[in-house]
């Protein structure tokens, strides 16, 4: 059974009209005329098709063919040990099932006056005034994933720093998926004010094998001199699809740390798009994906440098075996005010299989003359004299290959400077490492 | 320990090693010497079961088994070191990890339970010290930038911690200063046991001074050109191969 392509716009316009009234915050008429655009520009774009240069190495078909529902049937399916495999210690916890905020699931510890946190249901319930300016606009250049997002988000996050306020502990959002056929709209809002600091880490996970889709829109805001991390652990369920977009404004002697680990759904794909605006703002781009048997895993990265001496930092890393496709296309543009600009990009693969497919696309647009770019991209195989030197000591080559496989990605768990994600990480990396058949080349 | 009947080793249809015979008992050192290029790496790397050789004559037993038969690690937990000529880079692998990896599968392989960090370090502890090696060493990715006097004294380090019986020292010496010469000597007469055999190969007398070998054997163009005692190195130290391969003095000995 082929739908048209249209088919898949017109559900999704038929579910808005049926849902919109009862999505929250319908009180407020920004966010209404917000919604309604964000529909109407859904509709036009539709889904990116293969014809569109940003998205044919991405195979949509199957996230545009299923009519997912928009609203889950019951909620608070989840256990409390459920919650437990995937809580990391030392957070302020925010547990999102399906969606929906699940306040008898979280743990958020004392925040410092300065620091709010509330799920966005709340914040758009409450008169939101200081959203509308960040939630009430639709870019021109966003996804048309991110106007479905905006259309018909219900839950998230969202932080906000008042001036000067610092977190210690990292703020973890998990987002556990439970019931099946769902399309899931999580939205984040961070409003970092001058000088503040926080830590996100932004969790997506399932409870069981089940199929689903999350479409995440992710927004930070930078003002002069914050420093915000925002890491991202994607281990949706084998068969679900990840699409999200991550959008951060960067003013004046700002920081960004971003890092996205891909692990698990059946087809991701990651947009990341930063604005470096004010003079002096600096970002970090890291990220690891690791696909195995026919996981399509895609990261897109675009980095503005629109203002002087600021600075961009990337390094992607695949790993990848079985017949897995990953595509990297980093994108860095230095406009021309930009003087001064510093920026590098590197993209390593590493190819367990014959059958395994990456394609890295690093791609410079220079328009100021005063810069310091560069980029690398490698796409290669386990070193042969390493191997035979582990061997050489007893180890035999199954595991000489998960060693040499986990060291490859060792940089990239490493540059995550919190312990325990860390460690979660290094339990969960090994388990996706293909045994000693599929392993061969 | 150690039997070589007639080794004939290829590399990419290249013949290298023509007709090897050589016997090593336990507790024996035997010294491997020869121009560069004479193939001194290859029978070392033929021992430890690199891929990539094609033996088209000969065999090698050892401890009465076909050593060819084994892949390379088997050999390695059959008791089998090689300490490399060119050691390797390992970046994201600590040293210490490579040590506990290497001791668990070797004591996996006797059905031994495995050890845990802290017993590997204990063990390690003790090895440190005789190298004269800084224990930041161990927490430094295996190889990676360290000089090369910290590598060779890396290679013995891992010989002393796994206990081989039969270990191969391809140019444990070459660029080592005074102190790193010693400390690699000492490692190594610290390893001499009746139980264990060792081929060192080299190119200086220098080593073979400090730790003095049972025999010593001149390996040129593939053969072995000449066995004797510890004196061969010293005649071989004033007048070069030129005299025993026949050509015009050996290249020069370098590393
Ligand atoms: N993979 C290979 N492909 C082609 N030739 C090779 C290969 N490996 C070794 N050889 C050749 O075999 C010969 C012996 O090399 P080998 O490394 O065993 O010499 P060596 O005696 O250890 O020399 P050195 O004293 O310089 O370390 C050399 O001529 C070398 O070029
Ligand atoms: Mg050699």
């Amino acid at each position: 059974m082929n739908a048209p392509v249209h088919h898949a716009v017109e559900y999704y316009l038929g579910e808005f009209s049926r849902l919109a009234p009862a999505l929250p915050g319908q009180h407020l008429p920004w966010l209404r005329r917000a919604r309604e655009a964000a529909m109407e520009r859904f509709a036009r774009l539709g889904f990116p098709g293969r014809r569109d240069e940003e998205w044919k190495y991405t195979p949509l078909a199957a996230i545009e063919k299923p009519h997912f529902a928009l609203v889950p049937s019951a909620p608070g399916s989840v256990a409390a040990e459920q919650v437990e495999g995937f809580a990391l210690a030392g957070t302020h916890l925010l547990v999102f099932v399906n969606g929906r905020f699940e306040p008898g699931l979280s743990r958020p510890e004392k925040l410092p006056a300065g620091a709010t946190v509330v799920s966005l249901r709340e914040a758009l319930e409450g008169d939101a005034g200081e959203l509308a300016a960040r939630l009430g606009r639709v870019p021109e250049n966003v996804t048309p994933f991110a106007a479905l997002n905006q259309a018909f988000m219900t839950d998230g996050a969202y932080l906000r720093l008042a001036p000067g306020t610092k977190l210690l502990k990292p703020i973890q959002l998990l987002f556990l998926a439970s019931q099946p056929n769902l399309a899931i709209q999580p939205r984040i809002l961070v409003l970092a004010e001058e000088g503040s600091a926080a830590t996100l880490i932004e969790h997506h996970a399932a409870i069981g094998d089940i199929g689903y889709f999350t479409n995440g829109v992710t927004e930070i805001v930078a003002c002069p001199g914050a420093a915000i991390e925002h890491h991202k652990l994607q281990q949706e369920s084998r068969r679900a699809f990840h699409v999200a977009a991550v959008v951060a404004e960067q003013d004046r002697d700002s920081r960004l740390a971003s890092t996205s680990f891909a692990l698990g759904a059946a087809l991701a794909r990651v947009d990341i798009a930063i604005g470096l605006q004010g003079e002096g703002a600096a970002c970090t781009l890291d990220g690891l994906y690791v696909a195995v048997g026919r996981q399509h895993l895609d990261h897109h990265t675009r980095i503005d440098h629109l203002k002087p001496r600021c600075r961009s930092r990337e390094l992607y890393k695949g790993i990848l075996s079985g017949a897995a496709r990953a595509v990297f296309n980093g994108k860095v543009i230095v406009h021309p005010d930009a003087q001064q600009s510093d920026a590098f990009q590197s993209n390593h693969n590493l190819l367990l299989s014959e059958n395994a497919e990456v394609d890295t696309k690093p791609q410079l647009e220079i328009f100021a003359d005063d810069v310091k770019c560069g980029h690398g991209a490698t796409v290669g195989q386990l070193d042969e004299d390493q191997l035979f030197y582990l061997r050489s000591r007893g180890v035999d080559g199954g595991t000489a290959r998960a060693v040499l496989t986990m060291a490859f990605a060792r940089e990239s768990v490493d540059r995550v400077g919190i312990p325990a994600l860390q460690k979660r990480l290094d339990q969960l990396l090994p388990a996706l490492l293909p045994r000693e058949s599929e392993g061969q080349t | 320990m150690l039997e070589i009947r007639n080794l004939h080793v290829a590399v990419d249809g290249a013949p290298i090693l023509k007709g090897i015979d050589l016997t090593v008992k336990p507790g024996e050192v035997h010294a491997i010497m020869g121009p560069n290029g004479s193939g001194k790496s290859t029978l070392a790397y033929i021992l430890a079961g690199r891929d990539g050789y094609r033996v088209t004559e000969g065999e090698v037993r050892y401890g009465g088994r076909d050593l060819l038969a084994l892949a390379a690690e088997e050999r390695a937990r059959a008791g089998v070191f090689l300490a490399f000529q060119y050691p390797v880079e390992i970046p994201g692998v600590a040293n210490i990890y490579l040590l506990k990896v290497a001791i668990n599968a070797a004591r996996r392989h006797r059905g031994e339970p495995e050890l845990d960090a802290m017993d590997i370090l204990l063990r390690v502890r003790s090895k440190l010290k005789l190298m004269d090696m800084d224990e930041s060493l161990l927490y430094r990715a295996v190889n990676e930038s360290f000089s090369g006097g910290e590598k060779k004294r890396n290679e013995i380090l891992q010989m002393a911690v796994l206990e081989p019986k039969l270990a191969i020292l391809d140019e444990a010496d070459s660029g080592l200063d005074i102190d790193a010469l010693k400390a690699v000597a000492r490692g190594i007469n610290a390893q001499r046991d009746p139980g264990r055999a060792m081929i060192l190969v080299t190119h200086y007398q220098r080593l073979l001074q400090l730790v003095v070998p049972d025999r010593v054997h001149v390996l040129a163009q593939g053969c072995i050109a000449r066995s004797g005692g510890w004196e061969l190195a010293a005649e071989l130290e004033r007048t070069g191969y030129g005299g025993i391969t026949g050509r015009e003095g050996g290249e020069e000995a370098r590393p």
